[in-house]
């Protein structure tokens, strides 16, 4: 939408390998990102039929501000979970926004399958390409084949899956350009149940900034660009980047480490931010469109050979990682995490769902709930190679357990025993954060179940009054649906007050008053409610394990009677917006 | 005193494309297809990133290549484009050895006025301008 007025949405229909454009007008008070996002899921999903059925659609939409504003860099994609059983909502950052933008598309649908495994080229029209000779490979190693087979070299963006995405493993993510992803809530399964293996957008069309908002939008642009490079607001982000956090949040009682057994370890220095930043940060790198470069790349260099033969793993990390492949699995070295990042990366699942999974299952093995004639590794804290294997058990479904395991904690769990140490909250693994109410509710409640939904371990962390939490973590989530339809990177909330956000939308030419864009989120988060009631969900269906309430937090010791009770202050929230 | 654009530190280069929306602003255009600074990865974001741009060259063989008079020598280095006398023959960029000639839709080249603006925007300083006499 931007410099026109209607979204444009390009329908790709992989049974019919056909594909069209569509110029909505309609749609363009959804804006973008979330907003569009959901709207075009609402319309297209098959509340009757299996997460996976190919008639499913997959949608991904940018924002107008997307790349012609600072720090605009992500891409929404909507989807029916296959992980969770409702609704699927996942963000990513890279270029494919920035190609999108200037493929000319807002939004892309896709729905059905592929008669064989394929990759599409979408340029000014769409190609459907083989790839079958694809199937089965490496995240990277598809990446690379990519870039010789395509053309477009710098305003190209290429999205892929590994092979856990072709074996439908439910929280398998979608890889773009190497260092980001839609990591979680599975959208990597749909990939692979529509047999397609990659995605490559090329976006070298011109379009010329209009006339009259020639001075306006450069003005703005470099008041935007100066907040996010010459103030502190985005600073750790770009120093030790979000390991920044490992060290605070082990001295707050509140990183989850040992399946959560534990909310403090004794070796927080030997993967902490600054030790990464010491040891194996070699560069950084940034999604296009933004100055900061938070892409922190650790190195670390194996010797796969007697004599001197050495092999380089160059590797995104970021606190998440560093806490699911890290502190929660009892992970010990900053080597040994990028390692075992590295095969999650290949194989292309989702890092945290992964960690978390494999933290239920050392606890279970330990206790006995599952043999290691299931397991066919020892399951032991700390132990990185046991995980390394079970990686690939997990993408390749090697036997009925790592079936099992390849459809998250609830269900393995469920298969198993074990629920009370399975640490999911709203049947998604849980993030790396143990700091109070406002993280177990918030994730809990969050309409994709994700610690950015709505913030919840940053509400936990500025002590607020109990009978506080709930409300502030609804006005959050109100207030990110806001950021995320434009699709504003949500390391730059800080930058985007909602004076600026309005300014950056004045100097595009989408003349907004604060008002209406309270009610847009509204508007937005009911319509998400929308989409959750057509596939059944309720928010009384959560159910907060056990283990949240035995290891303390920063705000001591949690009570589930009280954290439930926190849910249904939510759900009553929720049923008055729905009634507004 | 003249100046013209220079990499000063290709290795610090985080891909963020700054510089290319920069030199696009400048054009008014949103996009960057035609910026005259082009940043693009080596081997995929594994690799390292490359900055094709003007260099200046004191005896530019675009020039040379162009029979139309459509580039003439720029003071301190590199050219300037006269797009009345261009025929879109594409000899320009064929000539250029570092690849730092594109051209737009409409087929003309794509010539940097080493301006500088792009420089600003750099968060790294991997691109600078010099001053020449």
């Amino acid at each position: 939408m931007l410099a026109r007025d209607y979204i444009n949405v390009l329908y790709i229909d992989l049974e019919k390998q056909d594909y069209r454009y569509e110029q909505r007008k309609d749609l363009v008070k959804y804006l973008g990102g979330t907003g569009l996002a959901a709207k075009l899921l609402d319309e297209n999903i098959k509340p009757e039929l299996d997460p996976l059925d190919p008639a499913q659609p997959m949608i991904y939409a940018i924002g107008p501000l997307s790349f012609v504003m600072p720090v605009c860099t992500k891409t929404v994609a909507t989807f029916y979970s296959p992980h969770t059983k409702e609704y699927g909502e996942s963000h990513a950052g890279g270029r494919f926004a920035m190609a999108m933008r200037f493929a000319g598309i807002d939004a892309i649908v896709v729905t059905g399958k592929s008669a064989h495994p394929q990759y599409l080229l979408i340029d000014d029209g769409v190609q459907f390409r083989d790839a079958r000779a694809m199937w089965g490979l490496s995240v990277e190693e598809t990446g690379k084949i990519l870039r010789q087979t395509t053309h477009g070299s710098g305003v190209r963006s290429s999205i892929r899956i590994g092979r856990s995405g072709e074996n439908l493993v439910t929280y398998a993510g979608v890889n773009v350009d190497t260092y980001r992803h839609f990591g979680r809530l599975g959208l990597g399964a749909v990939m692979g149940s529509k047999n397609l293996k990659a995605i490559v957008v090329i976006g070298n069309n011109t379009v010329d900034i209009p006339q009259e908002l020639k001075v306006k939008y450069r003005k703005v642009y470099d008041k935007i660009y100066d907040r996010v490079l010459n103030t502190d607001l985005m600073k750790k982000y770009h120093e030790l980047g979000t390991p920044v956090n490992v060290i605070p949040l082990n001295e707050m009682h509140s990183l989850p480490s040992f399946n959560l057994q534990k909310n403090k370890i004794d070796f927080a220095e030997d993967v902490s931010g600054e030790k990464f930043a010491e040891d194996n940060l070699v560069r950084k790198v940034a999604c296009a469109g933004c100055p900061i470069g938070c892409i922190h790349i650790g190195q670390v260099r194996r010797e796969f050979d007697a004599g001197y033969e050495y092999e380089t793993i160059n590797v995104s990390y970021d606190h998440e990682l560093i806490f699911a492949l890290g502190t929660f699995l009892g992970i010990k070295s900053t080597d040994e995490i990028l390692e075992l990042i590295d095969v999650v990366e290949s194989e292309g699942l989702d890092a945290i769902s992964t960690g978390v999974v494999l933290g239920w299952a050392t606890e279970a093995y330990k206790r006995g709930y599952v043999s290691l004639e299931e397991t066919l590794v020892p399951f032991e804290f700390g132990i990185v190679q046991n995980y390394i294997a079970a990686v690939k058990y997990i993408s390749t479904r090697k036997n009925k357990f790592y079936e099992d395991l390849g459809k998250g904690v609830v269900h393995a769990s469920k298969v198993y025993g074990g629920s009370d140490f399975a640490c999911h909250l709203g049947g998604n693994e849980m993030a790396g954060y143990h700091t109070g109410y406002g993280n177990v509710v918030g994730f809990a409640v969050g309409s994709r179940h994700s610690h950015l939904d709505n913030g919840g371990y940053s509400i936990d962390q500025s002590k607020p009054k109990e009978e506080d939490i709930v409300k502030k973590v609804y006005d959050e989530e109100l207030e990110r649906n806001i950021l995320t339809s434009l699709v504003i990177c949500l390391f730059a909330r800080k930058v985007y007050t909602r004076d600026i956000v309005l300014e950056a939308l004045e100097a595009v030419g989408i003349n907004m008053t604060n008002e209406e864009l309270t009610q847009f989120a509204k508007d937005i988060q009911k319509l998400k409610y929308q989409i959750k009631a057509k596939l059944g969900y309720s928010l009384d269906s959560i159910k907060i394990p056990e283990r949240f309430f035995q290891t303390k937090t920063l705000n001591g010791v949690l009570s589930s009677e009280k954290a439930h009770e926190m849910v249904k202050e939510y759900k009553k929230m929720i049923e008055d917006l729905m009634n507004e | 005193m003249a100046k013209v654009l220079k990499v000063a530190d290709r290795r610090r280069c985080i891909g963020c494309l700054s510089c290319r929306q920069a030199c696009a602003r400048l054009r008014g255009e949103y996009s960057i297809a035609n910026s005259a600074i082009e940043v693009k990865t080596s081997g995929g974001y594994t690799g390292e990133f490359v900055i094709n741009i003007c260099r200046g060259c004191e005896e530019p063989a675009c020039m040379e290549a162009c029979k139309f008079g459509a580039l003439t020598k720029r003071t301190g280095g590199g050219v300037v484009f006269h797009k009345d006398k261009c025929t879109k023959c594409g000899a320009c960029g064929v000539a250029c050895a570092v690849n730092a000639i594109r051209f737009d839709e409409e087929g003309y080249p794509i010539i940097c006025t080493h301006c500088g603006y792009c420089t600003k925007y750099c968060p790294h300083r991997c691109i600078t301008t010099k001053e020449v006499l």
